[in-house]
């Protein structure tokens, strides 16, 4: 386990989140305390437990592959910040 | 009496005898949270017309037929808002359709009328984390109602609500009914679609009953659960009747408790009011036996390693393009993402989103998030090992009581603390139930206290039997 070691302004970016200087910090602070409280698990040797992704192993469940009702082009748009006819407006993304 | 004292058994019981009709029931609930919802704050919104029409329309034959039942906003209703407590979802979003849960709900005939205060997207266990406002604890106003689903225990407990529904990740429906002085039930993970819920940690949310008593809990929960294609991990399992150990008496009953759970650190009052509830189940003729869960103490960790993991991912669809807060003075797409994420999020979601991306960057994935994944094996198989020789296990909910408004604030590690033992639940994915077992006076005011006991994986039948067997003899 690496000791904790958070850069917070690298991991902000990675998160689509923007911290002013003063949120950084206070930020920073806080999450190295919990990652010093989660080192708690540095303590176990874990080495050759299997993981487990969800307590109820179900796996691969796959659908039956035919036509079903989804959601209505107008219901998908219904929530749209910005639209254009039937699409989505977003800033422009290519010069 | 208003009708929003009474429980779902009790309406039942007079829509059929025709001494009432569901548009009394929705009048006096709206008539309740009129009057009471400013100093509770429970409520984010209520939508009173469509109920009043739904209620006109409802089908009293139907097993839950006309009984309003108060929805946790983080649950899509198609027609109502759905903000999860998040300034991102409170300006323009509208729900175009109905959760999983919220179909089966109405297939049983219940209307969802009003829509419950939360932690920003669950992340929280005071609902002080609500960028909408604050809730409060209907014994104590000066005090948290716990959370998330702060508002759904305050205003069944406040009986501004005959009954809600919650949702619990890490003890978010458990912890608010014992700090609150009512019925909380997480079933086993898969039981109840999570589909249209807004998933915060998907391995760990489970959507469950928040109610006044532990039969309301039973009936509501059979309305609530079965297969649903649209969530990959619903289970393809029978639904039973979960009513049907209610009333039975639990002789013989072997009931663990593990000494992990029994430890400094827990209020006096709050061990005190669970021992007497012990000495209560053995009188009933339950057989009370030690057990041991050896690694109860790597619960918090592994829980906030996981839960943030996946929040981090889930929270990835808040980018502003399709729904949620956008940025009004972003110029191009990176900064558009920044400004509306930063402007939408609230402190605990920011914190949470950081920490999650941050154990799941290149190079941190196996110390964190693979080292918690096998902490959670380790987890799981002492369940396991302890149901080989008890039928539930018996714990406190919270280790303490409702703490006051604004006392855990910005110490998110003594908050997250708060869980120990809800969590592993969670984590094992198994059913727990929180049943009031008395009070601890604080400041001369007295406090709720929750008794948690946790079943075998589907099996709520034997949780709601000891549960509703305690709960009657109390």
């Amino acid at each position: 386990m690496p000791a904790a070691d958070i850069d917070i302004q690298k991991v902000a970016k990675l998160s689509r989140l923007s911290l002013t200087t003063e949120e950084a910090a206070h930020y920073e602070k806080q999450l190295n305390g919990v990652l010093a409280y989660i080192d708690t698990l540095t303590a176990h040797d874990l080495g050759d437990v299997e993981p487990t992704a969800h307590a109820m192993p179900v796996f691969d469940v796959l659908r039956v592959d035919e036509e079903r009702p989804g959601f209505t082009q107008e219901q998908c748009l219904s929530n749209a910040p910005k639209r254009a006819g039937d699409q989505f407006q977003i800033p422009k993304v290519i010069e | 009496m208003s009708l929003a004292t009474s429980t779902i058994a009790q309406l039942r019981q007079r829509l059929t005898a025709g001494e009432i009709t569901p548009r009394d029931i929705v009048q006096d609930v709206a008539k309740a949270i009129e009057s009471r919802n400013g100093e509770l704050g429970a409520y984010l919104s209520f939508d009173t017309e469509t109920a009043l029409k739904e209620a006109d329309a409802a089908d009293k034959s139907l097993p839950l037929g006309g009984i309003p039942i108060g929805i946790k906003d983080n649950m899509n209703v198609t027609g109502q808002p759905c903000t999860c407590a998040s300034k991102i979802l409170a300006e323009n979003y509208t729900a175009p359709y109905d959760a999983g849960a919220i179909q089966k709900l109405r297939q049983g005939g219940a209307l969802p009328f009003g829509r419950l205060n939360m932690d920003e997207f669950a992340m929280g266990s005071s609902t002080e984390n609500s960028a909408l406002g604050i809730t409060r604890n209907p014994c104590d106003a000066s005090r948290v109602p716990g959370g998330s689903s702060g508002g759904s225990a305050a205003a069944v407990a406040g009986d501004i609500a005959i009954a809600a529904l919650g949702s619990d990740t890490g003890g978010s429906i458990r912890q608010p009914a014992a700090l609150c002085g009512c019925v909380g039930l997480k079933p086993t993970y898969g039981r109840v679609s999570r589909f249209g819920l807004v998933a915060f940690a998907s391995s760990l949310d489970q959507i469950g009953p928040i109610t006044k008593t532990v039969e309301d809990a039973a009936l509501l929960l059979n309305h609530l659960c079965g297969k649903d294609g649209r969530d990959s991990t619903s289970l393809d399992v029978e639904v039973p009747d979960f009513t049907a150990g209610i009333g039975k008496d639990i002789k013989g009953l072997r009931v663990g408790l593990p000494k992990e759970y029994f430890i400094d650190g827990t209020h006096a009052g709050v061990s005190a009011a669970v021992d007497a509830a012990i000495k209560k189940l053995e009188s009933l003729g339950a057989i009370i036996e030690q057990i041991s869960l050896p690694h109860t103490e790597l619960g918090v960790a592994t829980y906030y390693v996981l839960a943030p993991a996946e929040a981090s991912a889930n929270l990835a669809r808040f980018d502003g393009v399709r729904y949620g807060h956008r940025s009004s003075s972003a110029t191009d797409l990176m900064e558009h993402y920044l400004k509306s994420r930063s402007e939408g999020f609230g402190p605990e979601v920011k914190r949470r989103i950081l920490l999650g991306t941050y154990m799941l960057s290149s190079g941190y994935y196996d110390a964190y998030y693979l080292r918690a994944q096998k902490a959670r094996t380790l987890i799981r198989n002492d369940f396991t090992e302890a149901f080989s020789k008890v039928d539930v296990i018996i714990s406190p909910t919270s280790p303490a009581p409702a703490h006051k408004l604004g006392e855990l604030k910005d110490n998110p590690l003594a908050a997250y603390l708060e869980d120990v033992f809800t969590i592993p639940v969670n984590l094992a994915g198994l059913p727990g139930i929180s049943v009031p077992c008395g009070d601890v006076e604080v400041d001369g005011v007295k406090l709720p206290v929750g008794l948690q006991i946790i079943g075998k994986p589907l099996d709520e039948v034997t949780v709601l039997r000891a549960a509703h067997a305690y709960e009657q003899a109390r």
